[in-house]
């Protein structure tokens, strides 16, 4: 307990003013202690001082705050406890774990109970990898636990400043987070340490334990055609989804969520539908990851902080995402935050700005969210880590965030400011989700920075020469749409036979490799052999010389060709249709089929 | 006895500011006008002994030396699980029909916690409509939030209200906003069949505008108590333009910097805290919301159905007398259509991208151009589609309505040219065709 004491000045939506004695710390957290029957005590941030006055966000309904409440400071920042037990859970945006409130509350939330992040009877096999006497910095594994098909580290803490040694260890055993696994002396100040397998980490501090960060030159599989092929994401990199509602953010989340190429997925539900959390959080225990065997749920962290529940708190929970895919990062795996939506953040802070009565920016959101928006997706990137006893090993954070623009339009702040500092750039467009062309990336708009610099291992996963091929049916599918446009004009009548089929040509891309089914067992998620197979082949037919004589010959042509092919995109491979559609296919292209009538 | 208060030091809006003590954020306080009349106000705001209250019924009339008292409360919907149905009530929850108060009730506070997400579970009920727009191409789903987003003039209560007789709800719940006084009396009257198992709590466009604003949370902490009891409850609010507008109001009164067009930045956050109450509760009932947002000037980028679209799940798109099956989207279609018959969703799509090519050409042809046989056929689809499927007044079954959408595709094309899996044309088209 501190000396510093604080009673409540004011009260306006979820924002407090506190006048205090003592001193108190930017970020700090304090409790607001409701009197009465629910007596309960209300966990709030300090976001503003002035004088002898802070301003505090509260992460819970205010009813009941009276002047004069007493508000007790922790010391602390905003914090998230780190440590084995994390996977396969989920929390709200404080890290209260939503399952184990369930129990203690029943259906509803009730303001003011908060349970600790980790599980603190589950026993964990632990096995020291240091040795008593060795010396060692923040990051460096002391022991490890296995936690899933993981060896969870359990760490120097990251906090700790200048070397440690090792004064004792924890034989092998099984042992609880709480149970002490090391004892440490810090050379810097000679203080001896207990440590065990709970590491507090204030959520808006990057962690960077890490020996060096490197550049982002592979891809993050999504299993998303259109992404994989003309607008690839990067392991260690960042993407943005822009879109209007119902234009296809969450599906396409949820997609990745299931079958991108990632060892540990946070997914980050702030501030939209609960309703879409409960689809994750029932599915993916039944769901059987092929690379691993093992259910979906294992390699997955939800941070569910729904539209309605506490804003403040859905504030914090985009950076306790984001603090536990660098947790596992610093592990040396991949891990991928699924943020959506990042708009419901900004609005968060957009509100606390207004009650805060600080000069708003544009559409009233704060100056400075450019720079926050900067600074989130900044916690991502490649790295490598350097481990004294476990050697080498890389690890990523990979960010994908939605961003929900008012009414779609992107010359919106968030949008602006995201667009600013992402690598890769998933635009939905009202116009193809209208026409239920999904996904509803725009294959026009959407631009990756990545595409280049990744080229020899995006060709060591798919073929040599994949590149040129994504590019040139990139320029083909543009052309071809322009011709649409100039039709539209014009009317068919008048448009050459060639410029027709060329038409014709980039909807059959669209409709056979764009569009792809978040819904068909087999179309939703493609191995990337076959994407690579269906490349190829979407490049063969429209390379192919048909020598149609006219246009409804040409229209029929692609009619039916359309038709096989998506009949092959929701074949599974080892059904028998699945060589038959091709051989279809291929005779079409050896003319030994005569066109449909 | 509790202080009573006889300061009032400004009075802005629907909104008044006085001194008093030991006040908690959010109580409700008693008004007591000079002619006699009352009305209650809540705490919006607190600095210091600053204490700024927004009042129901608006603060015409109101004076400086009104008496305010406060009374230790929260707001509350006054609870009696026989003696509420039946009954109509305004928006602080007073009877309005003439009837006595209520007996045996409990006070509950309104505007509750939310919904624990682990414990939701996936809605998995359709709610057949007997409209083909929405039970074959936006399936309604119990527990689902979906708004009606409406042009001023669209038939949308008729909607509603049809929709309403039409579902298996225990209880009707239905809020009405800034309503027209006629549809309040229409509402009234056309649920009159199911008058013993509804309840409606009333806001007139003739209303204070606080009063609008409790409206919802009238309706849904009702709801949420026959839901915790087992019981399947329909909720229906209309208008919400209505209600946001009110939110703006008291903004404006409070000096609130506006985010977008006027309304407050939090406007998002208001109305998801309503929508989510919609709820399935496993081993018990559920709360199903269908709510009206009229678009001002036909704009779907308003704020108002802009935020809603991003809340609810999905929306149902009235325009020209018709649910426009483009606009209109159930988001949990997919979690029950797959359970109907095997050609439900692919048969949906299908005739949907055929429908969006028939307007294409609808409007090349408009333009003069000469259209192929092919654009011919699309044409005539399209036409048949409109004239038989879409079409409000039609009321059918829904593997009657699947039946139908096979025929009417049968009627113009060869199972290729719909580019339907052959697994399913094989099956479903019709015989006795083509
Ligand atoms: N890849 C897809 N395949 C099929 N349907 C899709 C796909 N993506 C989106 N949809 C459709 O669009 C609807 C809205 O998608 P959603 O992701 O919820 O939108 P948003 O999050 O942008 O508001 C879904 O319910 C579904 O019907
Ligand atoms: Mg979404």
């Amino acid at each position: 307990m501190s000396d510093k004491q604080g009673s409540v000045l004011g009260v306006s939506g979820n924002m407090v003013t506190v006048r205090f004695t003592g001193h108190v710390r930017m970020n700090e957290v304090a409790f607001i202690e409701l009197g009465g029957d629910e007596g309960a005590r209300l966990k709030a941030e300090v976001i503003r001082i002035r004088g002898d006055e802070c301003d505090m966000q509260v992460f819970e309904d205010t009813r009941g705050i009276r002047i004069g409440t007493h508000v007790a400071f922790t010391g602390e920042l905003l914090a998230i406890e780190l440590g084995p037990g994390l996977l396969s859970t989920t929390y709200d945006g404080l890290g209260n774990p939503l399952d184990a409130l369930a129990n203690q509350c029943g259906f509803f939330l009730q303001r003011g109970v908060y349970l600790p992040t980790l599980d603190r009877s589950t026993k964990w096999a632990w096995t020291p990898v240091a040795r008593v006497g060795q010396r060692l910095t923040a990051g460096d594994a002391l022991g490890t636990v296995p936690e899933a098909m993981y060896k969870h580290r359990i760490m120097v803490p990251f906090g700790i400043v200048g070397a440690v040694e090792v004064i004792d260890l924890a034989p092998p055993g099984d042992l609880t987070v709480a149970d002490t696994v090391a004892t440490v002396k810090l050379l810097d100040t000679g203080e001896v340490r207990e440590l065990n397998m709970v590491m507090p980490w204030p959520v808006k501090r990057p962690i960077q334990a890490y020996a060096e960060r490197l550049l982002p030159d592979r891809p993050l599989t999504t299993r998303i055609r259109i992404v994989d092929a003309f607008f690839p994401v990067a392991e260690g990199g960042t993407a943005c989804v822009p879109g209007p509602f119902g234009s296809g953010k969450t599906v396409f989340q949820q997609g990745v969520s299931k079958y991108a190429e990632a060892d540990v997925v946070i997914v980050a539900a702030c501030g939209e539908r609960a309703g879409e959390v409960v689809e994750t959080l029932r599915e993916f225990p039944e769901l059987i990851d092929p690379r691993t065997g093992r259910s979906l749920i294992e390699r997955t962290i939800i941070i569910c902080n729904t539209s309605s529940m506490p804003v403040a708190a859905r504030e914090a929970s985009v950076y306790t995402a984001v603090t536990l895919a660098e947790y596992y990062r610093q592990m040396g795996l991949r891990a991928l935050l699924l943020a959506d939506s990042t708009s419901r953040w900004a609005q968060a802070l957009r509100e606390m700005s207004g009650r805060l009565e600080e000069i708003p920016g544009e559409e009233a959101f704060p100056a400075y969210l450019g720079s926050l928006i900067a600074a989130f997706y900044e916690r991502a990137g490649l790295v490598r880590v350097e481990d004294p006893n476990l050697g080498t090993s890389e690890g990523s954070v990979t960010t994908i965030g939605t961003v929900s623009p008012a009414g779609g339009n992107f010359e919106e702040p968030v949008t602006q400011s995201t667009l600013a500092v992402v690598g890769c750039f998933l635009g939905l467009t009202y116009a193809r989700s209208y026409a239920k062309r999904f996904p509803a990336i725009s294959p026009i708009d959407s631009w990756s920075k990545y595409i280049d610099r990744m080229k020899p291992s995006l060709e060591a996963t798919y073929f040599e020469g994949w590149v040129d091929t994504v590019k040139r049916l990139a320029t083909y599918y543009v052309a071809g749409q322009r011709v649409g446009d100039q039709m539209k004009v014009v009317g068919e009548e008048d448009l050459g036979l060639d410029d027709f089929v060329h038409f014709l040509g980039a909807e059959f891309i669209d409709a056979v490799f764009l569009q792809q089914n978040a819904f068909d067992p087999v179309d939703a998620s493609p191995s990337a052999d076959r994407t690579a197979l269906a490349l190829q082949l979407t490049a063969r037919l429209v390379d192919h010389d048909w020598g149609f004589t006219s246009k409804d010959q040409a229209r029929d042509t692609f009619t039916d060709l359309t038709a096989t092919f998506r009949d092959w995109n929701i074949t599974a491979p080892d059904a028998p249709e699945y060589q038959q559609l091709l051989d279809r296919i291929e005779a079409r292209l050896s003319g030994s089929v005569a066109t449909a009538a | 006895m509790r202080k009573v208060y006889t300061k009032i030091d400004q009075i802005v809006g629907p909104v008044v500011t006085l001194r008093a003590k030991d006040i908690a954020y959010g109580e409700i306080a008693r008004i007591r006008l000079q002619d006699g009349n009352q009305t209650y106000a809540q705490v919006i705001k607190l600095r210091q002994d600053e204490v700024t209250l927004q009042v129901f019924a608006g603060s015409k009339g109101i004076s400086t030396g009104d008496e305010v008292e406060f009374l230790g409360r929260q707001v509350q919907l006054r609870f009696s699980p026989e003696n509420l149905l039946g009954r109509t009530f305004n928006g602080v929850g007073e009877p309005i029909d003439g009837r006595p108060a209520l007996q045996q009730t409990i006070d509950i506070d309104i505007g509750g916690p939310s919904f624990n997400p682990a414990r939701r579970i996936i809605p998995s009920q359709p709610i057949q409509t007997g409209i083909p727009m929405i039970d074959m191409f936006n399936t309604l789903v119990k527990s689902q939030k979906l708004p009606i987003f409406s042009v001023a003039g669209e038939p949308y209560n008729e909607l509603l209200a049809r929709i309403a007789l039409q579902a298996e709800a225990d209880v009707i719940v239905l809020g009405g906003m800034g309503l027209k006084y006629d549809d309040y009396l229409f509402f009234k009257s056309q649920l009159v069949p199911s008058k013993e198992r509804t309840i409606l709590f009333v806001h007139t466009a003739a209303d204070p505008v606080v009063e609008c604003m409790m409206v919802p949370d009238m309706a849904l902490a009702a709801a949420e108590q026959y839901a915790t009891d087992g019981k399947d409850v329909l909720v229906l609010l209309t208008d919400m333009t209505a209600y946001a507008d009110a939110m703006k109001e008291v903004a404006v009164a409070m000096e609130q910097i506006p985010a977008n067009r006027g309304y407050p930045g939090d406007l998002y956050s208001q109305l998801a805290a309503r929508y989510e109450k919609a709820v399935d509760i496993e081993g018990s009932g559920s709360i199903t919301l269908l709510a009206v947002t009229t678009m001002p000037g036909d704009d779907v980028t308003h704020p108002v159905p802009d935020n809603t679209g991003y809340i609810t799940e999905g929306q149902f798109y009235l325009k020209g007398g018709v649910i426009d099956p483009f606009g209109s989207l159930s988001r949990l279609k997919q979690l029950v259509n797959k359970d109907t018959r095997k050609d439900h969703a692919p048969l949906m799509n299908a005739m949907i991208r055929l429908y969006d090519a028939s307007r294409k050409v609808r409007q090349q042809q408009s333009m003069g151009f000469a259209i192929s046989t092919f654009d011919q056929a699309v044409l005539a689809f399209g036409e048949e589609f409109e004239a038989r499927m879409m079409d409000l007044k039609v009321n059918l079954s829904l593997p009657e309505q699947l039946d139908l959408g096979w025929e009417i595709l049968a009627n113009h094309f060869t199972p290729a040219q719909t580019t339907l899996p052959s697994k399913l044309t094989e099956v479903y088209w019709p015989k006795d065709v083509n």
